[in-house]
């Protein structure tokens, strides 16, 4: 057992918990705070694997700007807390069921195809380097660039379309 | 050295429990977060194959997908705010006008 | 083309028109009659059976010029199958030439006189609209008797035969829905199927002789048939005599032999110029030109010959004797003409086939005379029943004549005792001598020819026919010379009884004279009754006709004039027109007194009154019979086996069985119903079932796609 699967365990462990705690937290303040604390877990195992830019990438964007956006609904439209209740009495079950299999299936074919060889170490220096990011940018903007300029033209109508529906009607008909 | 098979079981262990989320929680807040929690599992699995096989277009699609998630979360949330504007309530088990 | 090369040529391409000229006539009448007067439509008639008589009159000259050539004209191609060739050709020579004339003649004369009967006989039926159809058919008659006498075969004779039969059938039955009293009765359309059923049984003999003629001889054609016949003489004569034979039940059918003349005396329920002109003077005559034409055929046989001149003078004689016990002022002339017909159809059996065309011709005049001026005395006689009935209304009863003309409405022509007033019964008649002048003196004139008085066209034509029997079967002249005898005589009964004595009725009384449109044929008629004689005189370098026909029937012989026979002949008429004169003319008839006949004849005259019950026998032998056997046929065979049990039962039975037990029972109702509604429940219960799984929840949905990742990946690890 080395120092790199230690701290994955430990990594995981953390994730994990994190998740549950999200997912059965009864407020929903604590459950944003919850996946913040996921996500920050996930952007170390993206250092971990010798992904920088996508870690910072992670932590800027989801952790900050999307987590925040969320906060700041939550706290607007007042719904940390929903009535109890409950019209669906057997959808909690079942989809627990369906989740076991499913991660059930999942890790079956994990480990039916399982290859020992394909291990990650830890990252060497050079890959941290303004090299590599340079390298990655490259391809970004060679390879990719018109996936990149299509994303781009989605921010740009995910915005528009976020301030039509949310723009109140000159005149006050809402 | 830690085998690409556990950050692939890692991966699916939170994207089953993202899944959990999405179907059992009542509050649209939380199954949006939950869905964020599935997105982060595959991109979780995307880095790990791009490390394995030393190419950037693992990361390059993570990219691509946190954009997409930031443009999806805008709206949503956006959506999220005009059906409580118009109805008061974000109760899911409310909003069940999506049948025949 | 030049007149004068048609002269020269001949005027054969006009033969079509003997067709075309009545059939443009018909067409122009039944199209635009509605919008004619009735004069026109007349006149329209006339004028194309006038076209018919002058295209014959020319193609007569044509024959006459050319020294009797046969031209065949070709008119139109008909039934042409591989090697056989069955065209529509005219043939003109003399002997259709003078059937030509004869008809066309004759025709456009009642033609005329039809324009003023038919004027009067529509008024007082009631239905005045029926006035042109009664010209439409009457040249459509014109038509088909041309299309028969001028045919080039057998089979288009037989088209003609067929459409004169119709339209003596739509003639006959022209007041189909009255008797000849004006009733409400089918007895006017029983009478013209009676007609037409009959000539069917002839005709059916006509068709079987066809049959054989083709079978054996190998063609319709006249030319052909007569070329190819004296071969199948010598090799198997009963080939002919059956033709012949068979072709003499056609002849008994259309020219009313016996024992198919029974239709002749019901055809008076047609109009009097019908009787005139197809019942008597040409399409019943067709028989006799049929055998004349056929003259190649019975020249082979001598004894189907026999066969013919015995019926013909039966019939002759057996007519003449019913004629003697009728009433009715046409009835008498039917069987008269009956009679006559037998006279001709004996000459023409004896191989005289000039004096058959011959007595043909002047029978054609003076029987139309007769027969014209016997429907003027009807149509006098009806005038003088009506004006002294509206008389007596106008003095009597003057409120009472409304409701009596709304009677007349209904058909009903009821005298003033409620008694129905027929117009043609003799004992109706008696002393029209002074009321109507003009149809007594043509009607003296008509019987003095049919009696066979010198110089009158009968004696010569009857004489003829006397002489040639003589010569060669003496059981026929004796026949015939009765029969001459009994011609007399009734003739003279009914001129005793007609316009003789004292008027027997009030009708009578008021009889009126026919206008001129009906008197002035009349008139040519009776000229020609008187001269037509000349036609054929039997003296030596007389006989035009013979010489005329000798064209087409090859050499002929004519035998001397016998001063024996004609004497007999005319004394035996003076002698039976005394006869009828010492029992009728002497002492008149008077109101209700029966016929002085009855009491010295007894039974006989009662059999003569009845027609010698033919009809009652037809009915007993053949009728009943045959009821009785088609009442079994339709209600045991058919309706009670086919109907009832093999239909209703086997067939019905067993499939209502199967159907109702095996297919409904089981197999529908068990089987497809049955899935079918299963299937209807199953996908109710399923729809019910599935609808739930809308629910609306979005997590319900998310589920279900949820499940299908579960189910797809297990798929694809158990794979």
């Amino acid at each position: 057992m080395n120092s790199d699967l230690i701290v994955f365990l430990v990594l995981s462990l953390v994730a994990i918990s994190s998740a549950l705690g999200m997912l059965f937290s009864r407020n929903a303040v604590y459950s944003a705070l919850f996946l913040v604390l996921n996500f920050i877990t996930v952007a170390v195992f993206y250092l971990l694997l010798g992904a920088p830019f996508i870690a910072m990438s992670q932590i800027t964007v989801y952790a900050g700007a999307i987590m925040v956006l969320f906060l700041f609904v939550i706290m607007l439209l007042g719904a940390e807390n929903l009535a109890p209740g409950n019209s669906l009495p057997w959808q909690k079950p079942l989809a627990g069921l369906l989740s076991t299999i499913l991660a059930v299936e999942a890790i079956y074919i994990l480990f039916s195809r399982a290859r020992s060889d394909a291990v990650i170490t830890a990252p060497d220096a050079s890959l941290n380097t303004m090299e590599s990011l340079r390298e990655m940018a490259m391809t970004l903007f060679s390879d990719y660039l018109l996936p990149f300029e299509v994303t781009s033209i989605l921010l740009l109508v995910a915005m528009v379309g976020a301030i039509i529906l949310t723009r109140r009607e000159k005149g006050g008909q809402s | 050295m830690v085998p690409v098979d556990y950050y692939i079981a890692l991966s699916a262990i939170l994207f089953v429990l993202g899944t959990l989320g999405v179907l059992t929680r009542r509050n649209p807040l939380i199954i949006f977060m939950s869905i964020e929690l599935m997105l982060n599992a595959a991109n979780l699995a995307f880095v790990a194959f791009s490390s394995v096989y030393q190419t950037f277009n693992g990361q390059i699609f993570v990219f691509f997908v946190i954009a997409v998630a930031a443009a999806e979360v805008a709206v949503g949330l956006a959506l999220i705010v005009e059906i409580f504007k118009s109805r008061r309530n974000i109760n899911i088990d409310e909003l069940n006008s999506l049948k025949g | 083309m030049h007149l004068s090369e048609t002269v020269q040529t001949g005027f054969y391409f006009l033969a079509p028109w003997l067709v075309l000229a009545p059939v443009v006539g018909l067409l122009i009448n039944a199209i635009f009659g509605r919008y004619f007067s009735e004069k026109v439509v007349g006149t329209v008639a006339s004028a194309a059976s006038g076209t018919a008589f002058i295209v014959s009159a020319l193609l007569a000259y044509s024959v006459s010029a050319s020294h009797g050539g046969v031209v065949s004209v070709p008119f139109a191609e008909w039934i042409h199958i591989g090697n056989l060739k069955l065209d529509w050709t005219f043939r003109v020579d003399s002997l259709s030439t003078t059937m030509m004339l004869v008809v066309s003649g004759v025709g456009t004369l009642i033609h005329i006189y039809a324009i003023g009967y038919m004027h009067e006989d529509v008024r007082f039926k009631h239905e005045e609209g029926r006035f042109t159809r009664f010209f439409i058919f009457l040249n459509l008659f014109i038509a088909a008797m041309m299309i028969l006498v001028s045919g080039d075969s057998y089979l288009m004779l037989f088209v003609g035969w067929e459409g004169v039969g119709l339209a003596s059938f739509l003639l006959i039955g022209f007041w189909f829905e009255m008797d000849t009293l004006a009733r409400p009765s089918w007895a006017n359309s029983n009478a013209a199927k009676k007609a037409f059923i009959t000539n069917r049984v002839g005709d059916f003999g006509f068709l079987i002789a066809g049959f054989l003629m083709f079978w054996y001889l190998g063609s319709f054609q006249f030319d052909e048939v007569f070329a190819a016949a004296p071969a199948i003489a010598e090799s198997a004569p009963w080939v002919i005599v059956a033709i012949t034979l068979f072709m003499l039940i056609g002849v008994a059918g259309k020219s009313a032999q016996i024992p198919l003349y029974i239709w002749l005396p019901d055809a008076m329920a047609g109009p009097t110029p019908v009787s005139a002109l197809i019942h008597a003077a040409t399409m019943v005559t067709a028989g006799v030109y049929l055998v004349t034409r056929s003259a190649p055929l019975y020249s082979l046989v001598p004894e189907a010959q026999y066969i013919v001149a015995m019926v013909g003078a039966g019939t002759a004689l057996f007519a003449a004797t019913i004629a003697v016990g009728q009433y009715d002022i046409k009835k008498v002339l039917a069987y008269s003409t009956i009679s006559q017909l037998g006279f001709m159809v004996a000459a023409v059996g004896m191989g005289a086939y000039v004096a058959g065309m011959f007595h043909l011709i002047t029978h054609a005049f003076f029987k139309a005379l007769l027969f014209l001026s016997a429907g003027s005395v009807i149509l006098g006689l009806e005038r003088g029943h009506h004006a002294h009935e509206h008389h007596a209304h106008h003095d009597e009863k003057p409120k009472g004549k409304k409701k009596k003309e709304e009677e007349h409405g209904h058909g009903g022509h009821d005298d003033d005792h409620g008694e129905v007033f027929d117009p043609g019964d003799m004992r109706n008649m008696g002393g029209i001598r002074k009321t109507m002048p003009v149809t007594f003196w043509l009607y003296m004139i008509g019987t003095l020819a049919l009696a066979g008085i010198f110089p009158f066209a009968g004696f010569w034509s009857k004489d003829e026919i006397l002489l040639d029997a003589k010569l060669h079967y003496p059981s026929v002249y004796w026949q015939l010379s009765i029969a001459a005898f009994f011609t007399a005589f009734y003739m003279g009964r009914q001129i005793w009884m007609v316009f003789f004595g004292e008027a027997r009725t009030d009708a009578a009384k008021h009889a009126e004279e026919s206008p001129k449109v009906m008197t002035v044929p009349l008139m040519v008629l009776a000229v020609l009754s008187v001269v037509g004689g000349a036609l054929n005189l039997p003296f030596k370098g007389f006989h035009q006709l013979g010489h005329w026909l000798e064209y087409t029937l090859g050499h002929l012989e004519f035998p001397p004039f016998d001063l024996g026979v004609a004497g007999i002949s005319t004394v035996l008429a003076l002698l039976a027109i005394l006869i009828s004169w010492l029992l009728y003319g002497r002492n008149p008839l008077k109101g209700n007194q029966p016929d002085p006949l009855k009491k010295p004849l007894g039974f006989v005259f009662t059999g003569m009154e009845n027609k010698w019950f033919v009809d009652e026998g037809y009915d007993v032998l053949i009728l009943t019979p045959f009821r009785k056997i088609s009442q079994f046929l339709a209600d045991v065979i058919d309706w009670r086996f086919w109907h009832d049990f093999v239909h209703d039962t086997v067939i019905a039975g067993t499939y209502t069985w199967v159907s109702s037990i095996a297919l409904d029972r089981y197999a529908d109702q068990r089987g497809i119903d049955a899935f079918a509604n299963w299937l209807g429940t199953a996908t109710q219960w399923v729809s019910d079932n599935v609808r739930k799984i809308q629910n609306g929840f979005v997590r319900s949905y998310a589920l279900s796609v949820l499940l299908g990742v579960v189910l797809i990946l297990g798929y694809l690890i158990l794979k």
